[in-house]
């Protein structure tokens, strides 16, 4: 069974320009001990969806429903979700320096993050749970540092930290929003070296938010990609590298500049993410895909399953026939795709 | 006027950066200004010429004196000791009104699309800014037709010339950084991270820019980015730097595939691959620690208190930047014990006599 089971989410914002429609129905589920990859672009609603079915969304209209250990959260009271944040699911956020309180010593945060759920444990208690944590997240010569302040640490350590205070109570899913990408690459390499490890030793799922195909590929067994608030493909992490369905997944895998190929033009994706207001009634990728059909424009294509490929989805109306489907991209592969419009 | 330092500068390199050293005065300890005077090494002792047409991929982690150094290049921050030598001409030498007219031919594109570019100015006049400091380019009554040329150039739409910055999104901003850069019509482009900033799709369109520009126009490129893959893209030459220094530098195709020093072959394995089989199989470094302070950097090899095959002389001794047994005759390696290519991360056909020439030097 799922851990964590979204459906069919929906979050919204009142701005003065009108309502921004930042989730649009997105459902994804996690299994327990499972790596989920959520990987989009800026504005593509991956950070939004999780942080709204965590309750996390201030002044966001939100529904769907989020079952998390069998219960959704969506229903939950504001007490009822505290008690799941924190001791059942830790986060940690691109910037750890933001994420600690400047003015406490770390070891004190962690401790205030272990006893806020549990007041039981003794401050000793926790304070030697915490530097047991900062050595477990290796944190070198735990027993002082602990006393030391967010900004005695470089940035890859303040990471640390932050993983050692989601970890504290040992939760069942860890949401990583872009925990790497202000680090540098020997420093994220670390970090995502740590994470598969954490998730060995405590079988912590983990839901991946990134736009780096890179880290994807390093660490997820499963990927969604999303696009202006809408899920377009989702599949384990070889079917979405290797057999992608999606255009827009295709396209984000041609934008990579690869090892082998040097000097050739990139293929970017032309044009520019929708407008997350007044969003588009077709497929939002179709006015940038170059396989788009006039009905594309009209009716919005539902998630379907690839058939023969178990827990692949895409929501495209190109040929799930996987033949059919390589013809129809050879064919469109040629010059000046842009605008044509096919039949099937 | 100009200081021409000999002839054979005029042809050779356009850019030629020689032994720079930039140290920043800090104070440290005490908030209330009492502490000790010491010195931030952010730069110590560079050398490094770029060729007419080249690019050149400057890679290094954060505060590894990459910035600094493509600062000094263009005269924005003075150096401490060393040379700048610009088409022949030696730049820390010349006033300030001297400098001006070498300004026009090297221009800077920034990381942030979002803080280079005045949020109050309409996208006309910041592309436009360039002509109105170097007056004598463009005629002010021509000024609007050759903005609006330069906007179509970079791929905007020139009816937008009155538009503001925030109606633009981060691509297309930093291609309005593109064209006040090529304003002047430099030689010389200083790119620092031009695209970390973008998601993946508008990377590639800004990179395809950038190529396509260079052989429209016969740029010259200092690539500054930490994306190897995107450095490995559109560089000719790669120069690696740690703690300030240049650890390596090579030809795309011999640095990235065999790297000699252990710091180049970390950072290069440490890059996510986006293949799923490529990523479960190859064999990953991943560094002890952090980077040391550079108020403070190590004796001898800066590397060395990171690195796993640090021995005793890599302590006492400097390693020269220099060409190393093994290596092809433009890829230099400071390293007392360089990596043989056999053992390079990437597996290359090795001529069995190759690897016996490749002795430790110990």
């Amino acid at each position: 069974m799922a851990l964590l089971e979204v459906l069919d989410l929906r979050v919204r914002f009142d701005t003065v320009d009108g309502s921004v429609q930042a989730v649009r129905g997105v459902s994804f589920s996690v299994d327990a001990g499972h790596t989920l990859g959520i990987v989009g672009e800026s504005g593509s609603g991956k950070s939004v969806s999780t942080q709204a079915a965590f309750g996390f969304a201030r002044g966001a209209h939100v529904s769907g429903r989020a079952m998390f250990e069998g219960r959704d959260l969506l229903a939950m009271s504001d007490r009822e979700l505290q008690a799941v944040r924190g001791a059942r699911v830790g986060m940690i956020f691109q910037d750890p320096l933001t994420s600690l309180h400047p003015m406490y010593r770390v070891g004190w945060q962690i401790v205030e993050a272990i006893r806020a759920h549990d007041r039981s444990i003794t401050k000793r208690a926790a304070r030697s749970r915490a530097v047991e944590l900062m050595g477990r997240v290796g944190i070198p010569q735990p027993e002082q540092r602990v006393d030391d302040y967010p900004h005695q640490f470089s940035g890859g350590m303040r990471q640390r930290v932050m993983i050692a205070m989601a970890m504290a109570l040992t939760p069942s899913l860890l949401i990583a929003d872009e925990p790497t990408t202000a680090l540098d690459p020997t420093v994220q390499a670390q970090i995502l070296e740590l994470l598969r490890e954490l998730k060995d030793d405590f079988g912590t799922a983990i839901i991946m938010i990134t736009h780096d195909l890179g880290v994807i590929a390093e660490i997820a067994d499963d990927v969604v990609v999303l696009y202006a608030g809408k899920v377009m493909e989702e599949a384990a992490v070889r079917n979405l590298f290797y057999h992608y369905h999606h255009p827009y997944t295709e396209g984000l895998m041609a934008s990579l500049p690869s090892a082998g190929v040097r000097r050739g033009e990139l293929v970017p994706i032309d044009g520019q993410p929708p407008s997350p207001i007044d969003p588009l009634s077709g497929c939002p990728f179709s006015p940038r895909c170059r396989y788009a059909m006039a009905e594309c424009a009209i009716q919005a294509p539902t998630l379907l399953e690839i058939p023969g490929e178990p827990r692949h989805r895409s929501a495209c109306v190109l040929p799930r026939d996987r033949a059919a489907r390589q013809a129809l991209a050879e064919a469109r592969r040629l010059p000046a795709t842009q605008g044509m419009v096919l039949d099937r | 006027m100009t200081v021409p330092t000999s002839d054979s500068d005029r042809d050779a390199s356009l850019l030629r950066l020689e032994d720079i050293v930039k140290h920043f005065p800090v104070r440290t300890g005490s908030a209330l200004g009492r502490g000790h005077r010491e010195v931030v090494h952010a730069v110590d002792g560079v050398s490094l010429a770029v060729s007419r047409g080249e690019t050149v991929g400057l890679v290094g982690e954060t505060g590894c004196g990459k910035s600094t150094l493509a600062r000094i290049a263009l005269r924005l921050i003075e150096v401490t000791k060393g040379r700048v030598v610009f088409d022949g001409v030696d730049l820390t030498a010349l006033s300030a009104r001297q400098l001006r007219t070498y300004r026009r031919e090297m221009q800077m594109i920034f990381q942030d699309p979002y803080g280079s570019l005045n949020p109050r100015r309409r996208v006309g006049s910041i592309i436009g800014e360039p002509f109105a400091v170097h007056g004598d380019v463009v005629a002010r009554s021509q000024r609007r037709r050759a903005v609006q040329e330069l906007m179509e150039l970079v791929g905007l739409n020139p009816e937008h010339y009155n538009r503001f910055p925030a109606e633009f999104s981060g691509g297309q901003r930093q291609r309005i950084g593109v064209a006040r850069a090529l304003a002047l019509r430099p030689k010389l482009l200083v790119c620092d991270e031009p695209v970390s900033a973008l998601d993946v799709s508008i990377q590639a369109q800004i990179v395809n820019l950038l190529a396509r520009l260079q052989k429209e126009f016969q740029l010259t490129y200092l690539f500054i980015a930490h994306d190897l893959s995107v450095v490995r893209h559109l560089c000719d030459r790669i120069a690696v730097m740690y703690l300030g220094q240049l650890v390596e530098l090579g030809p795309v195709g011999e640095l990235d595939v065999t790297p000699r020093h252990p710091y180049t072959e970390a950072l290069l394995s440490a890059v996510p691959v986006p293949d799923p089989d490529q990523a479960a199989r190859r064999r990953r470094i991943v560094l002890a620690g952090d980077v040391p302070s550079p108020i403070d950097p190590p004796s001898g090899c800066r590397f060395r208190t990171r690195c796993p095959r640090a021995r005793p002389l890599c302590g006492e001794e400097v390693p020269p930047l220099e060409v190393r047994a093994g290596s092809g005759p433009s890829h230099l390696t400071a390293c007392h014990f360089p990596l043989e290519r056999a053992q390079a991360r990437v597996p290359v056909e090795v001529h069995p006599s190759q690897l016996l020439e490749e002795g430790n030097p110990c």
